[in-house]
C-alpha cells in the first residue's frame, strides 16, 4: 500500500497514472516528479520500493499544492470574488459560467441537469 | 489573452490624475467615470468611484481586495428580471 499526500492509495496502475489520483497532480506533474526521483514511469505502484515511495512522498509534499490545501485555496478565491461583488463572483452565485461562454445553449456543466417543463401546464387562452 | 506585463496595468490618465489630486489634498469625493476598462490601483482604495453601466453611474466603494480588477467588473451592464411566466417569478 502506497500512501502519498494523505489518503491516496492508487495500486494496480503505473506510477505515472497512479500519481494523478492525487488532487492537484496531473500527468505532466506526475512525469516531472518521476523524472526528479529517477523512477521509470512504467513501473507499477505495487512494485515500487519503500525508498522510491518515500522519495515521491517528499517531492509531492515539498513541490506541489495538493488535496485539502488546494481545495481550500480554490474555494477561498471563489468566495473572495463573491464578496467583492465582481462580475465573476455574481456568476458564481448564480451557478452560471464565469468566463463569458454562451448560455443560450450548452453550459450544462455549470447549470446542472436540464429542468424539464412540466406537462399540461399551459393555460387555455380565452 | 492577457495583457503583456511589459506594459504594466492600464488606467485612464484623467482618472488617475484626479485620484492623485484628491489623495494629496486629502479629500474624498465621488468621481464619475466612463472608463470601465481602467485597472484598480492601490491608490484608489477607500474612494468611491461611480462607474458607468451604459445607463447610469453605479457607485463602487473600492476595497483592498479589489486591487488589480477592472472598474467595469463591479458595475454590471445587464439586468436580468427572469423569464416571462417563469415558475419562480410567479412564486414571489
Amino acid at each position: 500500500m502506497a500512501r502519498i499526500a494523505g489518503v491516496n492509495i492508487p495500486l494496480n496502475k503505473r506510477v505515472e497514472i497512479g500519481l494523478t489520483y492525487i488532487f492537484g497532480v496531473g500527468e505532466s506533474q506526475a512525469r516531472k516528479f518521476l523524472q526528479e526521483a529517477g523512477i521509470d514511469p512504467d513501473t507499477y505502484v505495487k512494485n515500487l520500493t519503500e525508498d522510491e515511495v518515500r522519495a515521491l512522498r517528499e517531492l509531492v509534499d515539498g513541490g506541489a499544492m495538493v488535496e485539502g490545501d488546494l481545495r481550500r485555496e480554490r474555494s477561498q478565491s471563489v468566495k473572495r470574488l463573491m464578496e467583492i461583488g465582481a462580475y465573476r463572483g455574481l456568476r458564481h452565485r448564480r451557478g452560471l459560467p464565469t468566463n463569458g461562454q454562451r448560455t443560450k445553449t450548452n453550459a450544462r456543466t455549470r447549470k446542472g441537469p436540464r429542468r424539464m417543463q412540466v406537462a399540461g401546464k399551459k393555460k387555455v387562452s380565452k | 489573452m492577457s495583457r503583456s506585463s511589459k506594459k504594466g496595468p492600464w488606467v485612464e490618465d484623467r482618472l488617475m490624475g484626479r485620484i492623485e489630486a484628491m489623495n494629496s489634498a486629502g479629500e474624498r469625493q465621488m468621481i464619475r467615470t466612463w472608463s470601465r476598462a481602467s485597472t484598480i490601483f492601490p491608490e484608489m482604495v477607500g474612494h468611491t468611484i461611480a462607474v458607468h453601466d451604459g445607463r447610469k453611474h453605479v457607485p463602487v466603494f473600492i476595497s483592498e481586495s479589489m486591487v488589480g480588477h477592472k472598474l467595469g467588473e463591479f458595475a454590471p451592464t445587464r439586468l436580468f428580471r427572469g423569464h416571462a411566466g417563469g415558475d419562480r417569478a410567479r412564486m414571489r
